[in-house]
C-alpha cells in the first residue's frame, strides 16, 4: 500500500476538514441549479402542445421541476443533521487530489499525445511518485502495459485508440 | 415443452468453440473485475462493452454476461480472504466468511460461498427459462400506456425500497432523466438542452456515466479510505471442497429460502445488495445457532451468497422480457443490446430466438464454468489483490479511459467520464444512490416516448394511465411501492399503539 493507510476513525476528529452538512448543502444547491438549467432549456424548445403532440420540452420541464422540489426537501432535511460529522479529513482529500489531478492531466493530454504514451506516463507517474518504485521497474511495467493494451485492443478486438506523434513516427 | 427445445438450440449455439472461448475469457476477466477494488459488475461490463463491437450479438452477450457472473463470483473471494467486499452485494458475506477464514476455515468458507452462488444462479436461470417467455408473451399485448406503467413501477420501487433517503433517490433519478433528455428529441427530431454546445448533440451516453460514476468514483473512494490489505491464505483443495459439499445439503432450507428472496428482489428492481442483507438477516433469525452468526457460521455465508446470485441473475428476467433492467449491470447489458441493433423487450423472444436462448443457455454453462474456474484458481485471483495500489490504480484508470473513449471514439467523452467520476464520489459520500441515475439515463428516452405516445392517444388526458384494469393495476402497484416507507412506518406506529398481547 503506497498511499497513506494509517487513517482511521480516531484520526478523523483530529485532522479537521469540510463538514458533511456544508457539503450536502452545496450538493443540494448544485442539484437545484441543475434543475433550473433544465427548466430554462425546456422553455427554449417549448413545453406546450404542438402539431406533433407534446413539444420536446414538455417532459424535461416537469423533470426539472421535480429536481428543484426534491433538492429543496434535501436542503431542508440537511438542517436536521449533525453539525459535527465530517465529510472527510483534509489529509484524505489530499490523497484524492493526488489521484484526481494526474488523472485530469492524463485525460486532457490524450487527444494530443495519444492513448498509449499518455497511459504509460500515467502509470509511470503513479509508480514513481506515489509508489516510489525504482525507475527500471516503473519503465518495464508502464511500457509493458501500453504494449499489452495495444495488442489487446488494436490487434485482437480491432478497436482503434487515439494515436499521437510517437505512433506516427513508428508507423503504427 | 417449447422452452426445452429452444434451450437445446441455445446450447448448440453456446457450444461452438468460439463462444466457449469467449465464455471462459469473460469469466476470468469477470472474476478479476470482481476482485479488484474500483471495478464492479456494472462498470466492468461497461468498460469491456466496446470490445464486443466487432463480434456477433450472441457472442457479445455471452462474453458480457459471463463477465457479470465472474464478477459475482469474484466478490466472494475478497470478502472471505481480505474482509473487503469487492462488490456491494458481498458485504453480507464478510460477516461470517472472514471470521471463518480467521479460524483457518478459508477453504470451507470459499467452497460454501462459490457453491451457494452457483445454486442461487442456477435456481434463477431455471426461473428465467420458464417464466421469461410467459412474461414476454403477456407483454406483447402492451400498448404505450402499459409500457410507461412498467417503467413507472420500476422507478417507484427504487424510491420506495431503497435504503437511501427517498428524496435523494428522486433527485438522483430525475437528474438521470434530464441527462437522457439532452440532445436529439427522439419523437420530433428537434435538438434540446444542448445550449449550443455541439458536443452535446448526441446527449450523454450512459456507458460514459457508468464508467465515471462507478469506476472513477469508486477509485477515489478507495483512495480516500486508504485501504490496507491483510489477507488470509487461501487454502483450498479437493478434500476441503468435497467435505464442504457433503455438509451443504444440510442447509437446504436456508438455500431455498435465499433463492426465493433473491429471485423476488432481483425481478423487482431492488437488486442483489438488499437481497443478500435480507437473506442474511432472515437466516440469522431462523437459525437454531443464531448466536454463532458473525463468528464464522457457514449458514451466514450460504444465505447472502445464494440470494445475491439469485438476484443478480434474475435481474435479467425483466430486462429480457420487458426491456426494463433490474440492476445497473442489467442496464448496461440492455444498453449493449441497443448498440448491437437489437430492440430490447418482449419482441426479442419472437424475433431473436437464437440470441435469447443462446444467452439463457450460456447462463447455465457460464455459471458451471465459473464455479470450476473459481474453485481451482482462488490463490491466483487472491494474488491480484496483493499487487500494490499504486500500480493497479493507474491501470484501472487507463482502462476506464479506454472504455469511455471507444464508445463513440471521442476524447471529449473521456473528460465527461472524469467529471462523472467526481460527481459519483461526492454523491456516494452524501448518500445519493447512483443506480437510479444510471437506470434513468438508460430508460429515459424510452420512458418519455411511451409517456408521450400514451398522451397522444388520449389527447393529453392523464386518465389514460387508469383507462383499463391492467395499466391501472400496474400504476397502483407503482404508487404503493412509492409510498411503501410511509405505509411501513404507519403500520409500525399502529402496531406500537396496540397492546402487546399479540406478541
Amino acid at each position: 500500500m503506497a498511499l497513506d493507510s494509517s487513517t482511521s476513525d480516531a484520526s478523523r476528529a483530529r485532522d479537521g476538514g469540510p463538514g458533511q452538512r456544508a457539503v450536502e448543502i452545496g450538493v443540494s444547491l448544485f442539484t437545484a441549479l441543475f434543475g433550473a438549467i433544465v427548466l430554462v432549456g425546456s422553455l427554449q424548445v417549448g413545453i406546450d402542445w404542438g402539431a406533433e403532440g407534446p413539444r420536446p420540452g414538455f417532459f424535461p420541464f416537469y423533470i426539472g421541476l421535480v429536481i428543484i422540489a426534491s433538492s429543496a426537501v434535501n436542503l431542508v432535511q440537511m438542517g436536521l443533521t449533525d453539525r459535527r460529522s465530517g465529510f472527510a479529513e483534509w489529509s484524505q482529500l489530499r490523497q484524492v487530489l493526488l489521484v484526481l489531478v494526474p488523472t485530469a492531466i492524463y485525460v486532457v493530454s490524450i487527444p494530443y499525445v495519444g492513448m498509449y504514451l499518455s497511459s504509460a506516463a500515467l502509470i509511470a507517474g503513479f509508480m514513481l511518485w506515489l509508489g516510489r518504485y525504482h525507475w527500471s521497474l516503473t519503465a518495464a511495467i508502464s511500457i509493458g502495459a501500453s504494449i499489452a493494451i495495444y495488442l489487446m485492443f488494436e490487434k485482437w478486438f480491432l478497436v482503434p485508440l487515439p494515436k499521437g506523434p510517437l505512433e506516427e513516427l513508428l508507423h503504427l | 415443452m417449447e422452452e426445452i427445445l429452444n434451450l437445446f438450440h441455445g446450447f448448440a449455439v453456446v457450444l461452438q468453440p468460439y463462444n466457449l472461448l469467449v465464455m471462459l475469457f469473460g469469466i476470468v476477466l469477470g472474476v478479476m473485475i470482481g476482485v479488484l477494488p474500483g471495478l464492479g459488475g456494472a462498470n466492468g461490463v461497461a468498460i469491456l462493452l466496446p470490445l464486443t463491437f466487432s463480434m456477433s450479438p450472441t457472442s457479445a452477450i455471452i462474453m458480457l454476461s459471463c463477465i457479470y457472473w465472474g464478477a459475482l463470483f469474484g466478490g466472494a473471494i475478497t470478502s472471505v480472504l481480505f474482509n473487503i467486499p469487492g462488490e456491494p452485494w458481498s458485504v453480507a458475506t464478510t460477516f461470517d466468511g472472514h471470521p471463518m477464514a480467521q479460524n483457518g476455515r478459508a477453504g470451507e468458507a470459499l467452497t460454501a460461498a462459490f457453491t451457494s452462488s452457483f445454486v442461487g444462479a442456477l435456481f434463477a436461470v431455471v426461473v428465467i427459462t420458464f417464466v421469461a417467455p410467459l412474461v414476454a408473451l403477456f407483454a406483447l399485448q402492451f400498448g404505450p400506456a402499459e409500457k410507461f406503467a412498467i417503467f413507472f413501477l420500476a422507478f417507484c420501487s427504487f424510491i420506495g425500497m431503497g435504503k437511501e433517503p427517498p428524496f435523494k433517490t428522486i433527485t438522483s433519478m430525475m437528474i438521470g432523466f434530464a441527462l437522457a433528455a439532452v440532445g436529439l428529441d427522439s419523437v420530433t427530431g428537434q435538438l434540446r438542452l444542448t445550449f449550443g454546445f455541439t458536443e452535446l448533440l448526441n446527449g450523454f451516453d450512459f456507458l460514459i456515466a457508468v464508467i465515471g460514476l462507478f469506476g472513477i468514483g469508486e477509485i477515489l473512494l478507495t483512495v480516500e479510505e486508504g485501504l490496507s490489505l491483510k489477507g488470509r491464505a487461501a487454502g483450498i483443495n479437493l478434500k476441503v471442497v468435497l467435505q464442504t459439499w457433503a455438509e451443504l445439503p444440510r442447509y437446504w432450507i436456508t438455500s431455498l429460502r435465499s433463492c426465493l428472496i433473491g429471485c423476488w428482489m432481483g425481478i423487482s428492481p431492488a437488486g442483489a445488495t438488499p437481497a443478500s442483507f435480507m437473506s442474511y438477516g432472515i437466516a440469522k433469525r431462523a437459525s437454531r445457532r443464531s448466536d454463532n452468526f458473525g463468528k464464522g457460521e457457514i449458514e451466514g455465508v450460504i444465505a447472502p451468497e445464494t440470494a445475491a446470485h439469485a438476484a443478480g441473475t434474475s435481474a435479467l428476467l425483466p430486462m429480457l422480457s420487458l426491456g426494463v433492467p433490474g440492476s445497473p449491470t442489467a442496464a448496461v447489458l440492455l444498453g449493449g443490446l441497443l448498440i448491437w441493433g437489437l430492440q430490447p423487450g418482449p419482441l426479442l423472444f419472437v424475433e431473436q430466438k437464437e440470441f435469447v436462448w443462446g444467452l439463457i443457455a450460456s447462463m447455465y454453462l457460464g455459471n458451471l464454468v465459473g464455479l470450476a474456474v473459481v474453485l481451482t484458481c482462488v490463490p491466483l485471483f487472491a494474488a491480484i489483490l496483493r499487487i500494490p495500489f499504486s500500480i493497479i490504480a493507474p491501470i484501472i484508470l487507463v482502462f476506464c479511459a479506454i472504455g469511455a473513449y471507444s464508445v463513440h471514439n471521442s476524447t471529449f467523452d473521456v473528460i465527461v467520464m472524469l467529471f462523472f467520476g467526481v460527481v459519483g464520489y461526492v454523491m456516494k459520500k452524501c448518500n445519493y444512490p447512483l443506480a437510479p441515475l444510471v437506470l434513468a439515463i438508460v430508460l429515459g428516452d424510452r420512458a418519455e416516448e411511451a409517456f408521450r405516445q400514451s398522451l397522444l392517444g388520449s389527447q393529453g388526458s392523464i386518465s389514460v394511465f387508469w383507462s383499463n384494469g391492467l395499466v391501472g393495476g400496474i400504476m397502483a402497484l407503482g404508487l404503493i411501492a412509492l409510498c411503501w416507507p410511509l405505509i411501513h412506518e404507519g403500520s409500525a406506529r399502529l402496531r406500537a399503539r396496540l397492546p402487546r398481547r399479540v406478541l
